[in-house]
């Protein structure tokens, strides 16, 4: 999968309930989430994002609650990646379990505007600015959680196992 | 090696004699939890695994709470997954309306989470039964699937932050005020993939609920999990509900704190988190001129009962202002049985307050509780995000409950002492 898009910038501490409110939760469909995602920290967001487009964002985004529908819903608005200071730990396990590439780079959350257009080079973590002709490096994706990406998802990967335990 | 109390359960859980912070390590779980919003996803993944049945069907426990009783069709549809697979798969801790709580209230009370385990649940606020000296943390519903198939989890092992709470506390200061403290001081990812240990002589001295509060909020902090060393009080409370062995641990006198924060907590106030975060902290008298319309006592965070009877202590005789409406909600139908043979219920009654059934309703902004818009709330729950109770433009002022209770009768957020 690629990640090559437009910039959606969003600020610190993007908390769960910004990505998707719990009033949308009595349904777990992702068609049915994106339609709601960033609803509470920009109502627009779902009618405008379009495929490919990147999200970025200040320090600890996704913190707040468990819920493994915030980055489903960020996935099924069609966004490539994100792209953060930093992300809340749940968020982050979340995000590599269902398949959500996300990079942690303050730099590139520090200097990256909205409109600007971005790629991202998934193995090395490059992040390349188009619009700023800037480049910036992503905090490596550790072995074990490139392990997980590679069988496909923690599900697949787990499935492996239960294979060897029987 | 001198570790943690955090590591030395980590490493008995990993079946290794030692684990250091950074290390990744595949650690057996005791109990693995889900609730009605994030298990219908862990059922799902768990499905598509090549596996007959759960890993241990004592030990994966379901708890409807969040939109039960059931607000909507969909919510019920969701509720009914649990139950159905509960049935199917024999689950003995699975706990339908009118024998449940609210999870974090539920579990510890029924013995179901011990002192030296290693839980995981799909459920940020997880972290709470670190208050008896467990490792416990919240994870997704994927994370849960793979626990409930293999009774595993992989987790990296969190560096740790000593938190010493000396002094003496001022009347109508608990957990709660000792918690959003430590978040004002530290901020939302203060304390980020960090192991939180609350230590001290106050905190030797605080009651079970009071710790519990504490270890609820550790992931407001952004922590992995809050974690108290088990002792007489923790022992008091597991003694006739522990049907199982447990493990009182103590963390070593040279183990590795990358950070140890002393806080002088002698003449501490009330505290309040304004909107939008949990750490926009300040002393209640500091609040400001700020009016509310509703008042939020329960939760997973302040449902228990020594909650319970500091907010009927308050209103106890008082009226809650006209333009508020208070609501309480008991964490668990045990909780609730003992506030009706105490006499709280009818406090809360004579004062005009409404008494739910235990759910985590509006502290998520689920229902039976929800703010209009520009609407205002105190709540003694876990988090003042945008929205969080209701509609995008409303506000959430978190704190303990007897300032949620004073401000309810005086309609606007006050110190207890005002009115109590």
């Amino acid at each position: 999968m690629e990640c090559k898009g437009k910039v959606w910038k969003f600020g610190e501490d993007i908390d769960t309930d910004a990505i998707i409110p719990a009033r949308y939760l009595n349904t777990s469909d992702p068609a049915e989430l994106a339609l709601h995602c960033m609803e509470d920290a920009d109502p627009e967001f779902p009618g405008k994002v379009q495929p490919g487009d990147i999200i970025a964002a200040g320090k600890n985004f996704g913190c707040g609650s468990s819920r493994e529908h915030a980055p489903i819903a960020i996935k099924a608005a069609g966004v490539s990646c994100v792209i953060a200071g930093s992300f809340a730990r749940i968020f982050y396990r979340n995000a590599f379990n269902i398949g959500l590439p996300i990079f942690e780079c303050a730099e590139a959350a520090d200097n990256i505007e909205e409109n600007d257009q971005v790629e991202v080079d998934m193995k090395s973590g490059r992040i390349i600015n188009k619009t700023k002709g800037e480049e910036y490096s992503a905090v490596p994706i550790p072995p074990f959680m490139q392990e997980i990406i590679n069988a496909g998802g923690l599900i697949n990967y787990v499935a492996r196992r239960v294979k060897q335990n029987a | 090696m001198a570790m943690t109390i955090t590591e030395k359960i980590i490493a008995a859980h990993a079946g290794r004699d030692s684990v250091a912070p950074g290390e990744l390590v595949n650690a057996k779980v005791d109990i693995a939890l889900g609730n009605d919003i994030t298990a219908p996803v862990a059922i799902r993944e768990f499905e598509k695994l090549d596996v007959k049945t759960v890993w241990d069907k004592h030990r994966v426990v379901l708890v409807p709470d969040h939109f039960v009783p059931n607000k909507d069709i969909q919510s019920a549809e969701q509720a009914k997954m649990l139950r159905e697979f509960s049935r199917r798969h024999e689950l003995v801790n699975y706990f339908e309306l009118g024998r449940m709580g609210i999870e974090h209230c539920l579990l510890p009370e029924q013995g179901l989470v011990l002192p030296g385990d290693l839980i995981i649940g799909a459920d940020s606020h997880t972290c709470t039964y670190g208050a008896l000296g467990a490792f416990s943390t919240g994870v997704g519903s994927t994370d849960l699937a793979a626990a409930m198939a293999l009774g595993e989890i992989w987790l990296k092992v969190p560096a740790a932050i000593k938190f010493v709470y000396s002094g003496e506390l001022s009347p109508w200061v608990g957990g709660k005020d000792l918690i959003l403290y430590t978040i004002g001081k530290i901020g939302v990812d203060g304390a980020r993939y960090r192991s939180m240990e609350f230590t001290g002589p106050v905190i030797e001295g605080l009651e079970i609920d009071g710790r519990m509060t504490m270890a609820n909020m550790a992931v407001e902090a952004g922590a992995k999990n809050g974690i108290i060393i088990p002792d007489d009080i923790t022992k008091n409370y597991v003694t006739g509900r522990a049907r199982r062995e447990y493990d009182f641990l103590d963390s070593d006198p040279d183990a590795n704190y990358e950070q140890i924060y002393d806080f002088d907590v002698t003449n501490l106030s009330p505290q309040v988190a304004l909107p939008h975060l949990p750490e926009n902290v300040k002393p209640v008298e500091e609040a400001g001129d700020i009016s509310i319309d509703q008042a939020v006592i329960g939760s997973c965070t302040n449902g228990r009962i020594s909650d319970l009877r500091q907010a009927a202590s308050v209103l106890k005789g008082k009226k809650i202002d006209p333009r508020v409406r208070a609501i309480i909600f008991p964490g668990t139908q045990e909780i609730y049985r003992q506030a009706v043979k105490e006499g709280l219920v009818e406090i809360f009654i004579d004062a005009g307050a409404a008494v739910s059934t235990p759910t985590c309703g509006p502290c998520l902004g689920g229902h039976a509780g929800i703010l209009g818009a520009g609407e205002r709330a105190i709540s003694t729950t876990n988090r003042n995000f945008v929205g969080r109770m209701g509609h995008p433009e409303s506000e959430v002022y978190l704190s303990n409950p007897a300032v949620a209770a004073a401000s309810a009768v005086a309609g606007r957020i006050i110190h207890p002492g005002e009115v109590a």
